[in-house]
């Protein structure tokens, strides 16, 4: 089979350089590349242009890079949680392209499915539909969404062979299948990785093909941002 | 005139039995507290899972497994986990019977504007353009002014819009209001104690007025 383990996330990251355009799967902090997110801070790269559905909060996630300034521009559709990141967007220091959490998804969706652009009702008669070329179907209008165009797709899973292949879990599953079809390289970091053979052909939720490098992470904080009990 | 919990109660009268429900952050979050008996209802959380249950028990919380508010959450039996884009194509092919979701500002066309104050704060629109512009039916969950006495259901929205002509019904501490579809905010139930003039004084819409006006039975 094709080669794709890789020894840990320094490696997994090691050839991205600044500037770059990543992805960078999860919701919230749900699913995040954490060891990723890590090895791209410590390698230093700087100068990046981030799709992502949140930018984490000030201390975790995405929160790290932007802390230390290493990001140029966010494509996002929800920042709240995070104060820098405010902070820096009101001032001017960060560029941030806000768009609908679909948008962002079927933009991810199209990369993935080779299709140059999908059409979308979200977003008409806002600031979104700025500048957007728009059409009627049936009578509703809808904003033409070109298809993302990312150096890297960086994505957590649960569950994982050495072929590639990815199982999810929960909720922490989100935008990572989307944008492990999307990156010209994806990187797939996950919690168990196992032999060819052992995952169900039929639970696979992405495909091998998809993927280009993959390893085990360790040591997953995994941490909850609205710890929300029941008595 | 009702607190936060009452306008929960008032909009879980509004959702029907056997239908697929997206409830939005803050006080549509609460509508699940307060269904009536007999009603059976799924929510779909945005993020990737239908079948939304209870928060969990502090020995079963799950940091895989939260709601688009980002809180620990359940599955209940015969919930379903996908990703985001099918997700948000289950909004658009209209497979949601009703969103229900916050508002910072609802014009009288039926506008709503929730994501952004320009220069002051910017959260992001999250997935809320997508829910109004495809849902099939729309309520508002709000207070009626905002923290400066301010109303908040307008002639037209002064903020960046999150969707245009898409609100059907608008509940608040002082009243149910529907949105006609020539415009204007029809009152349709006064809340328990208050009065018309009330509701009249925090409306800078226009306010249309037709017959007697019910008081609210939660």
């Amino acid at each position: 089979m094709i080669h794709k383990l890789v020894k840990d996330a320094a490696a997994a990251v090691t050839d991205i350089s600044d500037g770059s355009t990543l992805m960078l799967g999860g919701f919230g902090l749900c699913g995040i590349p954490e060891n990723c997110i890590q090895a791209i801070l410590e390698k230093g790269t700087t100068n990046l242009t981030c799709i992502s559905n949140n930018a984490g909060v000030d201390d975790f996630g995405i929160g790290l890079l932007l802390q230390q300034k290493r990001v140029k521009k966010m494509i996002s559709s929800y920042v709240g949680e995070n104060e820098e990141f405010e902070r820096q967007l009101l001032s001017g220091e960060l560029e941030v392209e806000l768009i609908p959490q679909g948008t962002l998804a079927f933009r991810c969706m199209a990369a993935g499915y080779g299709m140059p652009a999908i059409f979308t009702p979200a977003g008409v008669g806002t600031e979104v539909a700025v500048g957007k070329e728009s059409r009627i179907f049936d009578g509703k209008e809808y904003l033409l969404e070109t298809a993302f165009n990312a150096d890297f797709a960086i994505v957590k899973a649960w569950k994982g062979d050495t072929d590639g292949n990815l199982i999810f879990k929960s909720t922490a599953r989100n935008f990572n299948p989307l944008m492990a079809m999307a990156g010209k390289i994806t990187i797939a970091e996950v919690e168990e990785l196992v032999e060819p053979g052992i995952l169900d052909p039929d639970q696979i939720h992405t495909p091998g093909i998809y993927v280009h490098r993959i390893f085990e992470g360790k040591n997953y904080e995994k941490r909850i941002e609205k710890r929300t009990t029941s008595k | 005139m009702l607190d936060k919990e009452g306008i929960a109660k008032r909009i879980a009268k509004e959702v029907k039995n056997n239908t697929y429900v997206n409830l939005g952050i803050g006080i549509p979050t609460l509508v699940a507290n307060y269904l009536h008996e007999g009603i059976n209802v799924c929510f779909q959380s945005e993020n990737g899972l239908l079948g939304v249950g209870p928060f969990p028990k502090e020995y079963a919380v799950d940091p895989d497994t939260i709601n688009a508010g980002k809180q620990t959450i359940t599955a209940l039996p015969g919930a379903s986990s996908f990703d985001s884009a099918m997700s948000f194509g289950m909004i658009h092919s209209k497979k949601i019977d009703l969103t229900i979701l916050g508002a910072m500002e609802v014009s009288e066309n039926g506008d709503i504007a929730n994501w952004k104050i320009p220069g002051k704060m910017v959260k992001g629109m999250g997935g809320a353009m997508d829910l109004v512009a495809s849902a099939k039916h729309i309520i508002v969950a709000m207070q009626h002014v905002n923290k400066a006495g301010e109303s908040k259901l307008l002639a037209k929205c002064d903020l960046p819009l999150t969707g245009k002509n898409c609100v059907k019904r608008i509940v608040t501490e002082l009243a149910v209001i529907d949105i006609a579809p020539e415009g204007g905010f029809v009152l349709i139930e006064r809340a328990p104690g208050v009065s018309i003039e009330q509701i009249k004084n925090a409306t800078a819409g226009k306010l249309l007025i037709s017959g007697d006006i019910p008081e609210m039975a939660l």
